[in-house]
């Protein structure tokens, strides 16, 4: 007979298949690292379910330190996200290779790569021992980090344009900021506002988080909860959070739309 | 009527959307100003902010790299390991998940709910917040770490997965279901291939942001690097927190060279 019968229509891919044995081999090393025991399995098993059952009922009784705390995230939330894009936007363009020499990508490049390859945690550990403690640190912190993940983005953006309307407008004589006023901007102000938005919703979630190191806001609440064993008051403040992120979600989408029509 | 004497004006907006735009920058000047004006910060902290950096830095300088061998390098380890695993917990989690929440292969409304609603959650709470819980749960350690990073990502490995499968292409799916395949088939034979692409591309990207998320979780106590950062930090031993953060920075890097050689090898 012709090969052509006994060729299996799914033929073996050996490549791939020693790739999922390799995984698995490290799967295997790794939980090996890890000390799952049977006993401790139980013991944890144990430990979630009283946990789980002193945070039921969550215990709202003391609102008025939640609501503190939540308005101190917002608030860092707010004012990382006004000066973070605001220092993105000089910092991005320097970055965008197809606009800007040499000299002026390395840098911007430089301080992206560092803003974006730490943790916002370990910043805020680091400007929590400059500023001390409070909501000052935590806006530091969260400036630090838009710069690191928007900057990039709109240096990407930018990257992409058509550059037929810059070499219009350069031909035509434009100053440089005219032509980023009319060549440049109107093909990214989308995009722009889409990272923008996009930001505040980082922002918003982060700041629940960078209280946990003392930079100010809900988390700070949060672990001092935790680690007083209140758990009741631990559920309180994560459904909180939660419905917090929610409209924050909620608003950033309406404001898209907005923007998008 | 008034074709030729007044000219037609044409306008990019109409009177509606001008308003909404004017109305968002409005009410995000408000938030900001309100913000400003309430925040409590102390403007003399400020300031002094550079000359607390400089004296922090040079605090920090050499780097205190004899400890490299007998303090951070397990650590750093450990740290890949959580990523790793982490990564794969969340994978497990997230395929069924995000096959519940694709509505064109889930055709219950009450299903796509429950989905979203776990996906949801899952990606409003923090690593750190889930990594707190979990050391509650597991006691402290790597354990407690790795389940947290799970739990983390499958929020958004499931959102991912479940978009990418909601935009298959119907045609391979209807001509194996003509030709009588069972569901495990249609699902291997027909969605994977499509979906495998963005799969890996999910996969990689997830865990380049774990390594970097799996390096603080443990200031909480979650395992890694992060509780030898802590114990130095708490013995303010800089030159030792130096160190780390550069490893910390060094393994960041290393990990995303990786993952964008991967990506254009296989995507």
């Amino acid at each position: 007979m012709s090969a052509h019968a006994a060729k299996r229509p799914f033929r073996p891919n050996w490549g791939a298949r020693a790739g999922w044995v390799l995984l698995g081999i490290y799967c295997l090393y790794a939980v090996g690292t890890l000390e799952i025991t049977w006993p401790r399995f139980l013991i944890g098993l144990d430990n979630g379910a009283r946990f789980l059952s002193e945070m039921v009922p969550p215990n709202f009784q003391r609102w008025k330190l939640l609501l503190e705390g939540l308005f101190e995230t917002m608030q860092i939330a707010v004012i990382a996200s006004a000066f973070g894009v605001a220092l993105s936007l000089p910092i991005g363009l320097a970055a965008a290779r197809n606009l800007m020499p040499a000299w002026a990508t390395w840098p911007a490049r430089a301080v992206i790569a560092v803003c974006r390859s730490f943790h916002p945690v370990i910043f805020a550990i680091l400007f929590v021992k400059a500023v001390g403690f409070g909501p000052l640190a935590g806006i530091l912190t969260l400036i630090f980090a838009s710069i690191g993940f928007i900057g990039k983005l709109f240096a990407e953006a930018i990257e992409e344009i058509s550059l037929k309307p810059v070499e219009a407008c350069r031909a035509a004589g434009a100053p440089f900021m005219s032509l980023l006023l009319y060549a440049v901007l109107p093909q990214v102000l989308n995009r722009f506002i889409g990272f923008a938005t996009y930001q505040f919703d980082a922002n918003m979630r982060n700041s629940t988080m960078v209280g946990i190191v003392g930079a100010g806001g809900i988390g700070g609440t949060l672990f001092s909860a935790f680690q007083r064993f209140d758990y009741d008051i631990l559920a309180a403040i994560l459904l909180s959070i939660i419905a917090l992120i929610m409209c924050s979600e909620y608003v950033a989408t309406r404001v898209k739309a907005v923007f998008n029509d | 009527m008034t074709d030729s004497a007044t000219p037609r004006k044409w306008e990019r907006f109409t009177p509606a959307q001008r308003l909404a735009r004017f109305g968002v920058f409005l009410s995000m000047a408000v938030l900001l100003a309100v913000s400003m004006r309430t925040v409590s910060v102390i403007p003399e902290f400020l300031w002094d902010a550079p000359t607390q950096m400089a004296d922090l830095f040079r605090r920090m300088w050499p780097p205190d790299t004899a400890s490299y061998a007998e303090n951070v390098h397990d650590a750093l380890v450990e740290t890949m390991n959580i990523a790793g695993m982490g990564t794969m917990l969340a994978l497990v989690m997230a395929l069924p998940v995000g096959v519940m929440g694709a509505s064109n292969i889930v055709r219950v409304p009450a299903l796509n709910w429950l989905s979203k609603l776990i996906l949801v959650s899952s990606r409003s709470v923090n690593t750190l917040v889930w990594a707190i819980l979990f050391v509650a749960v597991f006691g402290p350690g790597a354990l407690a770490g790795t389940v947290a990073i799970g739990f983390r990502s499958v929020g958004f490995c499931g959102k991912l997965l479940s978009e990418a499968l909601e935009e298959c292409d119907k045609g391979p799916i209807e001509a194996l279901r003509a030709a009588g395949a069972p569901w495990p088939s249609i699902f291997l034979k027909g969605y994977w291939p499509q979906i495998a692409p963005a799969f890996w591309g999910i996969t990689l990207f997830r865990w380049d942001i774990n390594v970097r998320e799996s390096a603080v979780i443990g200031l909480v106590g979650a395992g890694g690097i992060g509780v030898a950062l802590d114990t130095a930090l708490n013995l303010f031993r800089w030159q030792q927190v130096a160190l780390i953060l550069l490893c910390i920075f060094a393994v960041v890097i290393a990990a995303e060279v990786l993952v964008t050689k991967i990506r254009q090898r296989i995507i």
